[in-house]
């Protein structure tokens, strides 16, 4: 493959007709590309992947049981919740803005569930239907403001913040908080349900097909339409890779208990999301409008929709995050959704990867950086350190992504990337 | 929209404006602006900075509202009141700053707003397509997968360009499209803005490059402090044009040339 446009002087492939430009092809080629994106700033998945690591390496030299199978899959019920609320913020920052109301609009969504369902008995999945359209709502009056009255997401969010506190605590009522039945379906969901081990393998090598497959069909594609084609090389060692690090984790998880079906829902809402933002229309005019908003204006997308659209998914999300947060703690009472839940899921985007900038990230960010967020509270709690010191630490490292996100925006604009 | 089904023969008049005026604030940035565009012609519109020429653009871009004033396409007064509305009658727009995202590859800013099969993007056809619409207009761009920040001033505009043609329009607006092009591409996209005259569809061009004009513009609408200033053909001398422009046929330019003359005489 990598030899083919020197070999064959045919008629040239409509995009390889510039022959200024370097055409990185196979496993060779896509290393250089590779570190030529990581020079230029384009730093990727690269933070994650050292921080898992150095996290790894001190919590575990710190306190062995780290690492122990059963508590990586506490880790993993754990990360379900505020990884929700992740996947939505990661909406609003495409955007260039913020939703800071997202803890509190967690925190209704767990009370909600109580009341309606533990308090007056409405049927559990009307309630989380229910609990969602709250979030829904919400989200259309943050886009309303932003949109009709030019409110920076940040005041608007910020007054949300407040107010969804103070209507969470009081529909809680004076009691203040709600314990839900143990042997319920939801808390079951939170607590215990774990995918049988088949399923999981299933599922683990799922994606290494998908990459294969999909490889296979663009590239028939692509030399059909007289396009240059990667060759699979590439393609077949991601997809190993990939399979052998996710079968290896299903394995190392099935030696304690297994994974639990709420990760799993989480995974699924990630892959979701990824397709709407990487594969349609929708996500296409987001990335857009975090870019460029006037540019996106004057090509016919409607920006305020848009807008709208962005805040709407965050808010319910983070309203079922709250749910998800509820089944974890089989209750609903006035701490939920306060303290470090806003500033963990911001912290989680924006460690994945999910530029503060607007117009760069992707659903995966939500995940990857939820992973090291959690990685890093377990780990503290393990050590037993008091939450005095945990919120200092984990504030200290949203500082550091932060810088990181900087940097790496200043030398990826030097180097012509954007 | 049924003039989706119809296309406008050749001569017949596509775009007519009458007593349009733009007011921001206290300025009157166009003020009483008379315009008419017939299908298969081009027309240049000229003037000085600050005559309105790009917030007349703007106006028919449905980027800014018209303070007052009538806009009539295809025989029906319409309003365009946003850059939705005006792209998909079929105006569309090279801006002078290009409004191009910088962040998403050439592909994704050329079909921007108009995905192929929204719910699954077809990235291979519109790659293709993106292909094709960028060799028939000549250009050097060295991959469609590069993200917009990472090209040339004259590459941007390219894309621009390309982006512009791709609904098929019946009027194109190219707001100083040959500002930033080197010498090669200057002349393609004068050849393009003929091709496109050809296939019937009305252009507006704007430039200060009076050569360019010339060379393609079939009237010259001249704009002076944001009101017309006389509508001129190829054949008016460039003195004529130069005064038409400036307001007064004793002008800095004029002056220019007259003290260049005497130089020349007196090193003689």
């Amino acid at each position: 493959m990598t030899q083919e446009t020197q070999t064959k002087p045919s008629p040239p492939q409509l995009d390889r007709a510039d022959t200024r430009v370097r055409h990185d092809a196979g496993i060779a080629g896509a290393v250089r590309g590779f570190v030529d994106q990581i020079k230029s700033g384009d730093l990727g998945m690269l933070p994650v992947v050292l921080g898992l690591l150095l996290i790894s390496i001190v919590f575990t030299s710190l306190n062995p049981v780290f690492l122990a199978p059963n508590n990586l899959v506490n880790l993993l019920f754990d990360a379900a919740a505020v990884g929700l609320i992740a996947l939505g913020v990661v909406c609003v920052l495409l955007l260039g803005e913020i939703d800071l109301s997202i803890g509190s609009m967690s925190g209704l969504g767990s009370a909600l569930t109580g009341v309606l369902w533990v308090n007056s008995g409405v049927p559990l999945p009307l309630a989380i239907i229910a609990v969602m359209l709250t979030g829904a709502c919400v989200g259309l009056l943050f886009g309303f403001l932003r949109n009709k009255f030019e409110m920076p997401s940040f005041v608007a969010t910020l007054a949300g913040l407040l107010a969804l506190l103070g209507l969470q605590l009081y529909i809680l009522g004076p009691t203040g908080s709600i314990n839900m039945p143990f042997t319920s379906p939801l808390v079951r969901f939170g607590q215990i349900l774990i995918m049988p081990a088949w399923l999981s393998y299933i599922v683990a090598i799922v994606p290494g097909v998908l990459i294969l497959v999909g490889a296979m069909r663009t590239n028939a594609q692509r030399s059909a339409a007289n396009l240059s084609s990667g060759g699979m090389s590439v393609a077949v060692v991601k997809a190993a890779v990939l399979t052998a690090a996710l079968l290896f984790a299903v394995f190392y998880l099935e030696q304690g208990r297994g994974v639990p079906w709420m990760f799993g829902v989480f995974v699924l809402f990630v892959v979701i999301l990824n397709y709407a933002l990487t594969r349609t229309k929708w996500g296409r005019s987001m990335f857009a409008v975090g870019g460029n908003a006037e540019a996106a204006r004057r090509s016919g997308i409607n920006v305020q929709r848009i807008r709208l659209s962005a805040f709407v998914v965050c808010s319910t999300f983070a309203a079922l995050g709250g749910v998800f947060a509820a089944a974890r703690l089989a209750s609903a009472s006035q701490q939920a959704g306060t303290g470090d839940v806003n500033l963990n899921a911001i912290a989680a985007a924006v460690i994945g990867g999910t530029s503060l900038f607007g117009g760069r990230g992707s659903a995966w960010s939500a995940l990857l950086g939820v992973l090291v967020i959690m990685a890093i509270s377990n780990g503290l709690t393990l050590l037993n350190l008091s939450s005095s010191l945990r919120y200092m630490i984990t504030g200290a490292v949203l500082a550091i992504a932060v810088i990181v996100d900087s940097l790496a925006r200043r030398s990826r604009a030097s180097h012509g990337r954007a | 929209m049924s003039q989706e089904k119809k296309f406008p023969t050749k001569g017949e008049v596509i775009l007519k404006l009458r007593g349009v005026s733009k007011q921001f604030g206290a300025v009157t940035a166009l003020d009483n602006i008379d315009l008419d565009v017939h299908a298969g012609e081009v027309v240049a519109l000229v003037g000085d900075n600050g005559a309105g020429k790009s917030t007349l653009v703007k106006v028919l871009a449905g980027v800014h509202q018209p303070t007052s004033g009538t806009v009539e396409y295809l025989g029906e007064q319409v309003s365009l009141d946003t850059p939705a509305t005006a792209l998909e009658m079929g105006i569309a727009t090279v801006f002078q700053d290009l409004a191009l995202c910088e962040n998403l590859d050439v592909v994704a800013n050329l079909f921007l707003g108009h995905e192929v099969s929204p719910w699954r993007m077809d990235e291979v056809q519109m790659e293709v397509r993106a292909w094709t619409l960028l060799q028939e207009l000549a250009a050097r761009i060295p991959s469609v997968r590069e993200p917009i920040a990472s090209l040339s001033g004259g590459q941007r505009q390219t894309v621009a360009i390309a982006r512009s043609l791709l609904l098929d329009p019946k009027i194109i607006m190219l707001d100083e499209p040959t500002a930033a092009l080197g010498v090669a591409q200057t002349a393609e996209v004068l050849n393009l803005i003929e091709r496109v005259r050809d296939r019937g569809h009305g252009v507006i061009l704007i430039s200060h490059n009076m050569e360019d004009v010339r060379a393609v513009a079939d009237r010259i609408v001249v704009l002076r402090l944001g009101a017309n200033n006389g509508v001129f053909t190829a054949e008016t001398s460039h003195q004529e044009l130069v005064s038409a422009i400036t307001g007064a046929s004793e002008n800095s330019v004029s002056r220019r040339a007259a003290r260049k003359l005497e130089e020349v005489g007196e090193d003689q």
